[in-house]
């Protein structure tokens, strides 16, 4: 399974995961403290700045993550523009584009490792209290492991399809496609217990 | 403990894979992402508790860097963008809808399911993606629910699908739908 973490590396890719995410909840906060578009501009062209240090490829594959956004910035800026309210448009696009940039930068800095990491230290006050979290990461490594599975299944379930009608498989393959998942579970909880099971 | 363990892990892996098989149209060019379809799944199908923790792990992996989303989306800023609100509200759909199956046993499950994936997956889940494009674009709710109207026959259909499909899987697997026999 490929990660969004980018391929270029970065010397924020050192950085310490923990240290970056609680760097981005902070900034992300501020972000809707201020409703001034001068100062939200600055903040767009800092942050493309840290983009750019990266690289162009970087910068490429950061903007082009950005284009979820399209639909709603042209939403808002057809709408303040028809009530002539231009600065507070401009204050929500560039807010909205800054919030998601930022973010972006920091999946695209950090290791699916690193991260995993950041959720165990997370949860090691649970721990305090009893809650099995090595059960939770069994199950983010079986999501991780389970996923191209199930996918290969189902796209076997829909050749099976096409091979037999001319028209595109439609919903009628998710049926056979959950119960694939119902019997691989089954399978799976067997596999878990005969080596030794969950209750620790 | 195991086979909870084991569903809970597959049906995240489940939405993932729904979001990436060939896309699903519907008869009269609905273009459907079956995302959604999967988180009603989850509560109809593994009940209120396991629904909800089985789509907040899905999340948690969206969250630390994986495009498991419909298009290849993920990694932190898809919780940071003016649809994140849809996002938060997925395991609050899939618990509520899940609550409703497990406590309703007075009709057909179809029936059952359809309602409750409307009630969860539709309501629910709506009123959290309106509360977050409200606050992210500026606007006020009644502005921000006109925008995603659009969007509501769409997922009616899927709640049907949900209350179908959960009917079956029940015939077929009696001892896996959770929502029923635990």
């Amino acid at each position: 399974m490929i990660s969004l973490t980018s391929a270029v590396k970065t010397r924020a890719h050192g950085w310490p995961a923990g240290g970056k995410l609680a760097g981005l909840s902070v900034s992300t906060v501020l972000l809707f403290v201020t409703h001034s578009p001068v100062i939200l501009a600055a903040v767009l062209v800092g942050i493309i700045s840290l983009y750019a240090l990266a690289g162009r490829a970087f910068l490429r594959s950061g903007v082009s993550a950005l284009r979820i956004l399209w639909p709603f910035v042209v939403l808002v800026g057809v709408w303040h523009f028809w009530t002539q309210d231009y600065g507070t448009g401009a204050a929500i696009i560039l807010r909205m584009v800054c919030a998601v940039a930022l973010a972006n930068l920091v999946t695209m800095t950090t290791r699916l490792s690193d991260m995993i990491d950041v959720v165990g230290w997370l949860l090691a006050p649970l721990r305090r209290f009893g809650l099995p979290t090595r059960v939770l990461e069994l199950s983010i490594a079986l999501v991780i492991r389970l996923t191209p599975v199930l996918i290969h299944k189902g796209a076997q379930l829909s050749d099976a399809w096409r091979a037999r009608s001319a028209k595109r498989a439609g919903w009628h393959i998710v049926l056979p496609f959950t119960l694939v998942a119902l019997d691989d579970a089954d399978q799976i909880a067997e596999a878990l217990r005969a080596r030794g099971g969950l209750d620790t | 403990m195991e086979k909870n363990v084991a569903l809970i892990a597959l049906f995240a892996a489940l939405i993932a894979a729904l979001g990436l098989i060939p896309k699903i149209t519907l008869g009269f060019g609905v273009p459907i992402t079956a995302q959604s379809l999967g988180v009603m799944l989850c509560g109809t199908v593994l009940g209120a508790r396991r629904g909800a923790l089985s789509v907040a792990l899905f999340l948690l992996l969206v969250a630390i860097g994986l495009p498991l989303l419909s298009g290849g989306r993920g990694g932190l800023g898809v919780f940071t963008a003016p649809s994140a609100g849809f996002l938060f509200g997925w395991p609050v759909a899939a618990f509520c809808t899940g609550l409703i199956v497990e406590k309703w046993r007075g009709a057909p499950l179809a029936a059952v399911a359809a309602i409750a994936s409307v009630a969860g997956g539709i309501i629910v889940m709506y009123a959290f993606g309106i509360v977050g494009l409200s606050l992210a674009l500026g606007k006020t709710w009644s502005e921000a629910a006109l925008l995603v109207t659009a969007f509501i026959p769409g997922d009616v259909i899927k709640a049907v699908i949900a209350g179908l499909l959960t009917a079956a899987l029940f015939k077929a697997r009696p001892a896996s739908v959770l929502s029923r026999t635990a």
